[in-house]
């Protein structure tokens, strides 16, 4: 009974109501804000990194791969929402990315395995033993020249088949409802629900960039120069991978797929509707400081001081710690071999990019636990963290 | 008869003028290709042959330098045909589809951008999960961020060029971040920090950071100018130098990487 894309295009409605699987879109979109589908997300991740030398065999993950692409273009076929939001012109790159990053990933994991395996025999790795040179003419030049030739008939290909959207001539009275940044600034986009645009927008992109420079000066492992490998850096590659596939990828999937008007979550299969009215949350932590027992049910009672600094104490003492005392806790506890084999400085400047990015996460599960809006709210200063 | 027409056009004065080598046939003559083409020259003359095993580099930096080269060829002929003025842009855009013969610049243009920001992403991925920006590769590993980051930046500039909805919003939401700028922008933390004296400001709505890159106080004509001469004339400009050192730091390092 399903239909498919090629009949809307005949100029018929394609989709035919399943009325067994409304249950299960309905289950999907209940659990898919970031407040379920991210732990789930993050529990995915790390066991994929346990379980790296299973899920890199080719018969496991081409059935994953297999799978996937079934349940992520099968859903086009029947729900029309989603369907609205995947063939969207603009979202075809992120489809890609996706696929890219999926399949890129496999192909990464795979030969770490392979390495691996052999690094714990104590062999040599798979390219030391049939490393020969090569001259780049002929064997360079015609790989590169095949790449050119097949890439340019793709962007020809992509470029006929797809036309570039153009929406109606700007307007700068009349905001679309939601306004999105392009979509590879939608991970910063994003965080923007957790934290003010300055924070967002400024400091956290800086931290990446200067985090991403500084990496090579403060990972000072000599192993896994050169070759795809897990076991000899697993710290580097978690962190990292972490940060790149969770922070920034999934964050993206869910600004340009999931953010609809307002910039309220919506699951999947749900309708963006523009009235939806989701209830505010502004609690800060000097709320709880001062009068826990409105808000946990237990504790003292106290009204807000009226001296902003007194009245933020408790917010401005937690984030001091966690940027300042935080690095000098790890360096004296689990962090130690690392901090001696770095030396002081080049682990402070890593311990200290490491706990700005461990502040995301941290902030979105107080956020889900306790509905925390800011940890410092200074509206006097535009300080709001 | 054809061997024997090539064979004459390659003993005239013109062609051993401009390829002073054989037929790349044997070891030398491959080695003279690669030495004596200042594009080739890029490449060392041998490398390793895991080092350039598709598996290996995806191919990923190679492909963002292709699409770098393809959005400069498009980019350019979408010159011809739009003025970044706001009484033509959008109709500009339009004619592109209507009246260009072939006209699919810029698809070719608008996707290609999409597939470099993918591109260069995975490419800096593969190189971090090969610990490539290990020593002696830091530096250009520095040098690659910044790329990174230019490559981004062209896409912004260049996604106001068409000025519809989607463009002066997207670039609305993006500039007002720095609005946010703690200590240059106007709503960001401790915007009253600069003063010139008590009571008069330095940092207003007219001189935040949010006006140094709209030249305005909101995305109006002379955003989409300044917008227009970042997007073609200077990061370009900028990126193409990255590029070289980029490309020269690779062989100065040692090729591509493998096992040491």
């Amino acid at each position: 009974m399903f239909s498919n894309p090629f009949l809307l295009a005949a100029g018929r409605d394609p989709f035919v109501e399943l009325p067994q699987l409304e249950g299960v879109k309905q289950f999907v979109n209940n659990w898919s804000p970031p407040e379920f589908s991210l732990p789930f997300i993050v529990l995915l991740f790390i066991v994929l990194l346990l379980t790296y030398k299973k899920w890199t065999k080719p018969v496991i993950a081409l059935t994953l791969l297999v799978v996937f692409v079934v349940v992520y273009f099968g859903a086009m076929l029947v729900d029309y929402n989603y369907y609205e939001i995947l063939k969207k012109a603009d979202n075809v790159p992120i489809t890609i990315m996706l696929l890219g990053c999926g399949i890129f990933l496999w192909t990464a994991f795979r030969q770490a395995a392979r390495n691996d395996v052999r690094l714990e025999a104590g062999k040599p790795l798979v390219d030391e033993e049939r490393d020969d040179k090569v001259l780049v003419w002929p064997d360079l030049v015609y790989t590169e020249l095949i790449c050119l030739v097949l890439a340019s008939a793709v962007l020809v290909i992509w470029a006929v088949v797809l036309p570039a959207p153009l929406e109606s001539p700007a307007n700068p009275a009349g905001p679309p409802n939601p306004s999105k940044a392009p979509w590879y600034f939608l991970g910063l986009q994003e965080m923007l629900v957790y934290f003010d645009p300055w924070m967002a927008g400024v400091i956290l992109p800086v931290m990446i960039i200067t985090g991403l420079i500084a990496m090579p000066y403060f990972d000072t492992n000599p192993k896994g120069n050169g070759y795809y490998t897990f076991r000899e850096r697993p710290f580097a590659i978690s962190v990292w991978l972490f940060g790149f596939l969770i922070l920034w990828v999934v964050l993206i999937v869910f600004g340009v797929f999931l953010r609809g008007p307002n910039w309220n979550f919506f699951g999947p299969f749900a309708y963006w509707d523009a009235n939806m009215q989701v209830p505010l949350t502004n609690v800060m932590m000097s709320d709880y400081f001062w009068n826990p027992k409105d808000l946990l049910g237990f504790g003292w009672s106290y009204a807000l001081p009226k001296n902003p600094f007194i009245r933020e104490i408790s917010g401005i003492v937690f984030t001091a710690a966690w940027v300042f005392i935080l690095p000098p806790l790890l360096a004296r506890t689990v962090m130690r071999k690392m901090c001696m084999q770095l030396g002081t400085f080049r682990f402070y400047v890593m311990a200290f990019h490491l706990v700005i990015m461990a502040m995301l996460p941290l902030k979105m599960a107080l956020r889900w636990l306790l509905t925390l809006k800011y940890f410092i709210y200074l509206p006097e200063y535009n300080l709001n963290l | 008869m054809l061997t024997t027409a090539l064979n004459y056009i390659r003993s005239t004065q013109v062609w051993s003028s401009i390829f002073r080598h054989g037929i790349p046939r044997d070891r030398r003559t491959r080695v003279m290709a690669v030495m004596s083409n200042v594009f080739l020259h890029l490449h060392p003359v041998a490398v390793r042959k895991s080092g350039i095993r598709l598996s290996f580099t995806w191919c990923m930096g190679g492909l963002t330098f292709f699409l770098f080269l393809a959005e400069t060829i498009s980019g350019i002929l979408l010159m011809f045909y739009y003025r970044p003025v706001i009484e033509y842009a959008y109709a500009d855009i339009q004619g592109l589809r209507a009246h260009v013969t072939l006209g699919v610049l810029r698809e070719i243009h608008r996707w290609g951008a999409h597939a470099m920001i993918i591109s260069i992403w995975l490419h800096m991925m593969r190189v971090f999960l090969t610990g490539s920006y290990k020593p002696p590769r830091e530096f250009n590993w520095g040098v690659g961020v910044i790329l990174l980051v230019l490559t981004m930046l062209l896409s912004f500039t260049g996604y106001l060029l068409p000025w519809d909805q989607l463009a002066i919003w997207a670039i609305t939401v993006g500039s007002n971040m720095g609005k946010a700028t703690p200590v240059f922008g106007m709503q960001g933390p401790f915007s009253d920090v600069l003063a010139f004296r008590e009571g008069v400001p330095m940092v207003t709505t007219k001189s935040d950071a949010a006006f140094l890159l709209l030249a305005g106080t909101k995305v109006g004509a002379p955003a989409l100018m300044r917008f227009y001469v970042l997007h073609c004339i200077a990061l370009p400009v900028v990126a193409g130098v990255l590029i070289a050192i980029h490309f020269w730091r690779i062989r100065k390092d040692g090729g591509i990487s493998g096992p040491m």
